[in-house]
């Protein structure tokens, strides 16, 4: 091997592994790792099993809410949610159909809501303003109607 | 006494390609040229559509329009030109028999019986799925059968490749197999156990799904299956790239290869790893463990290191190719390279686009910040500067000698010049276009989206300006896509007659031996296997006993 290739191929070794160094003490030491709930549900009966039979915006603590969400072809339930700035909002979501997606642009709120299982996904908004949420796995001919927005007063 | 050495085999890296096999290669190099204009074609009216300016004729559906588009441009282009360019390669370099041609016509017929399958099921409105037909949306059941077809075909395809090299093994005892050959197998190998997994959801799951014999399907097994095949995929488009950049390059700047062996070890790696990282797909997604999503993100990376030791032996083959001409000076050797040949520009431009390309996909594979970019269309951006602009302008910057090779024709000066014009379009329409696309998606703009306002937020009002961007980008590069299929055209039924060189470099004179371990192919698919099933096996049993009730079909989303 030449003498340029290992000092080369030593500096790319090392930017990677310094990558993956940061990304897992991110994700295990400061728990930002991407959203991987495990829960299941039946897809079929996802309006009779807690919570989703009654999705809406809860508070379950000092300024800390849960957002129990439906996604369904091609609309959020709730939607047009309002929460006071500052506070902690967890999604718990899933879908009574197909596959779908839950973005909330602008901010790092990126998850899969897949039929049959739970997922769940934490954000602090301490910005007031109008927040659009869009769908962002396709999911059929009205896919680019499916959003709503969260308003943070 | 060090690591056993091969022999060279210079005698045989010329063979002659007759005309029976020329018209074989050509037929799937046919089918590549025909797919990139209809395909093209959809990108321009789903930029069109997206910019809000226009709305499709007839009723046609943007989803119907972009499961064309991804289909016949990311699934039968690519397969195709990938085919042919390999049947090409192991012509030259190992020979084909009667019999082996025979079947690889085979393998071309039923490739062709699923294309037309597959795509009259998109065309009639049954199979508006996109190309990732994610379960619990159900297209026609001939969508599926069409796919298959199309994977057992290519199958059939890299059977032929293997069995060429193992005729040639058996008749040259010892001898080192050709470096082409050599990248065309594992590439082979690549596609075969990649696509076994896409092969399983098609067969076992979507089938009888789509039949009704089975009720239910299981969505994130279906989705796991297919990302295993998924990222491969892109390493089997983004492999015949790196076997012109390995091999014609260095001849075409009139150099030699820079290293055998680091040539056949970077595509060892690749086969290691880009199958068992197929996670990083599905990272936002819930049902996956965590942990697993994390070893395959470490695993992402490590097929970087492949990528960057492809980097510096092109620089390195530049550099000694212009430093033993002569030309001095630090940047002597970069000036003089053959600028005003477009078998060398062309590419050349790819390997430019895979700096960002490369830097943008670290970022996709990144744990938490895929979350940023993760369905965006900064994704879109990201694969249109890796295969629309690095696989693709080297795929053009192949057929300009390729095809008049097997046609036996001439690559004119003029047309030479046309080459140029269309890299540079290209390269224009794709950096407004993928530019765009990058920005708009940091903002949060997603992928697959026909034009919304998205209840009039203030948010998406920010979008509308990118997309009539990306809409600007989307007409330079049709037009490219018109001038290339004019070159095309032209070399293959109207250039004068002649004798187009097959660009093929060969070694350094004193160049070390290459090691013999490289023809261990037990040892490699033993590593790969081991592999894949560290990777996947704990998550997907995990997966399996964990999962829910299963999802009924889904039509009437997609208007069936
Ligand atoms: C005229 C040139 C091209 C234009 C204008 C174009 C435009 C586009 C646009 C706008 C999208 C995104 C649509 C959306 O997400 O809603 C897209 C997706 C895509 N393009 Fe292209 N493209 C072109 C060439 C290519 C080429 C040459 C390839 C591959 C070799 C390619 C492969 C793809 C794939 C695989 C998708 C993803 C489809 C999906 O998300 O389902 N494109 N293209
Ligand atoms: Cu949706
Ligand atoms: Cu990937």
């Amino acid at each position: 091997m030449h003498r340029h290739e290992k000092i080369w191929l030593t500096l790319s070794t090392a930017m990677i592994v310094g990558f993956f160094l940061i990304a897992g003490y991110q994700t295990f030491a400061l728990e930002m790792g991407p959203p991987s709930h495990s829960e299941t549900i039946d897809p079929q009966k996802v309006d009779e099993i807690e919570p989703f039979d009654e999705p809406g915006v809860y508070e379950v603590g000092e300024n800390k809410y849960e957002v129990v969400m439906t996604l369904q072809i091609f609309s959020f339930t709730p939607n047009e949610i309002e929460i006071p700035a500052g506070s902690e909002v967890t999604f718990t979501m899933t879908s009574k159909d197909v596959t779908h997606g839950f973005q909330i642009a602008g901010t790092n709120v990126n998850a899969m809501v897949m039929p049959g299982y739970i997922s769940k996904i934490t954000q602090t908004f301490n910005e007031p303003g109008e927040y659009l949420v869009l769908c962002n796995e396709y999911c059929g001919a009205g896919h680019q109607m499916m959003s709503t927005t969260i308003t943070v007063k | 006494m060090g690591i056993a050495k091969l022999e060279d085999a210079k005698s045989s890296q010329s063979l002659p390609i007759t005309k029976p096999e020329s018209r074989l290669y050509m037929s799937f190099i046919h089918v590549a040229f025909i797919s990139l204009l209809i395909g093209g074609l959809m990108g321009l009216l789903q930029t069109l559509v997206r910019s809000g300016k226009f709305e499709l004729p007839w009723g046609i559906d943007y989803y119907q329009i972009l499961t064309v588009h991804g289909v016949i441009l990311g699934l039968v282009l690519t397969t195709y030109f990938i085919i042919g360019f390999h049947f090409a390669l192991m012509g030259k370099t190992v020979g084909i028999s009667e019999k082996q041609r025979k079947v690889t016509w085979l393998a071309f017929w039923v490739m062709v019986v699923g294309t037309i399958m597959t795509a009259t099921t998109i065309l009639l409105g049954e199979a508006s799925v996109l190309y990732t037909f994610y379960a619990p949306l159900r297209a026609h059941p001939a969508f599926y059968i069409g796919l298959a077809l199309v994977i057992i075909g290519s199958w059939v395809a890299g059977f032929v490749n293997w069995r060429q090299l193992y005729v040639w093994k058996k008749q040259n005892p010892g001898v080192k197999s050709p470096l082409a050959a050599f990248m065309v197998t594992i590439n082979t190998l690549l596609w075969f156990i990649a696509s076994l997994g896409v092969a399983a959801a098609v067969l076992i799951q979507f089938i009888p799904w789509s039949l009704g014999y089975a009720e239910t399907i299981n969505v994130l097994v279906s989705r796991t299956l297919f990302w295993y095949f998924g990222h491969p995929l892109v390493y089997f488009w983004l492999l015949p790239a790196y076997m012109a950049w390995y091999l014609v390059i260095p001849k075409i700047i009139g150099g030699k290869i820079f290293s055998d062996s680091l040539a056949r070890m970077s595509f060892v790696l690749f086969l290691f790893f880009s199958i068992p990282v197929g996670f990083h797909h599905q990272l936002t997604e819930p049902g996956v463990d965590p942990t697993w999503k994390f070893i395959q993100v470490v695993l992402t990376f490590m097929v970087v290191i492949p990528s960057l030791m492809t980097a510096f032996s092109l620089f390195a083959t530049f550099e000694i190719t212009g430093r033993k001409k002569g030309y001095g000076g630090l940047f002597g050797w970069f000036k003089h390279l053959p600028w005003k040949d477009v078998r060398f520009l062309a590419p050349f431009i790819g390997m430019l686009a895979f700096i960002p390309g490369g830097a943008g996909g670290i970022i996709n594979a990144s744990h938490q910040m895929n979350a940023v970019v993760h369905n965006t269309i900064w994704v879109t951006g990201h694969f249109h500067l890796t295969v629309a602009t690095t696989v693709i302008l080297t795929f053009f910057g192949i057929t300009y000698w390729l095809v008049p090779h097997l046609t036996g024709r001439k690559l004119t000066p003029q047309l030479n010049k046309l080459g140029i014009v269309q890299a540079i379009i290209w390269t224009v329409g794709m950096t407004i276009m993928s530019g765009a696309m990058h920005i708009v998606g940091l903002f949060g703009a997603p992928r697959r989206s026909s034009y919304s306002e998205y209840g009039g937020t203030e948010q998406a009002s920010e979008w509308i300006g990118y997309q009539l961007a990306q809409a600007v980008g989307g007409t330079i590069l049709f037009i490219g896509i018109l001038l290339m299929i004019y070159i095309f055209v032209k070399l293959t039924f109207f250039a004068p007659k002649g004798e187009e060189e097959f660009p093929i470099a060969e070694e350094e004179e004193d160049a070390e031996p290459t090691p013999a371990f490289f023809e261990n192919w037990k040892l490699w698919i033993a590593i790969t296997i081991a592999l894949i099933l560290f990777a996947y096996t704990i998550p997907f049993v995990d997966i399996i006993q964990n999962s829910p009730p299963g999802s009924k079909p889904f039509d009437f989303p997609i208007g069936r």
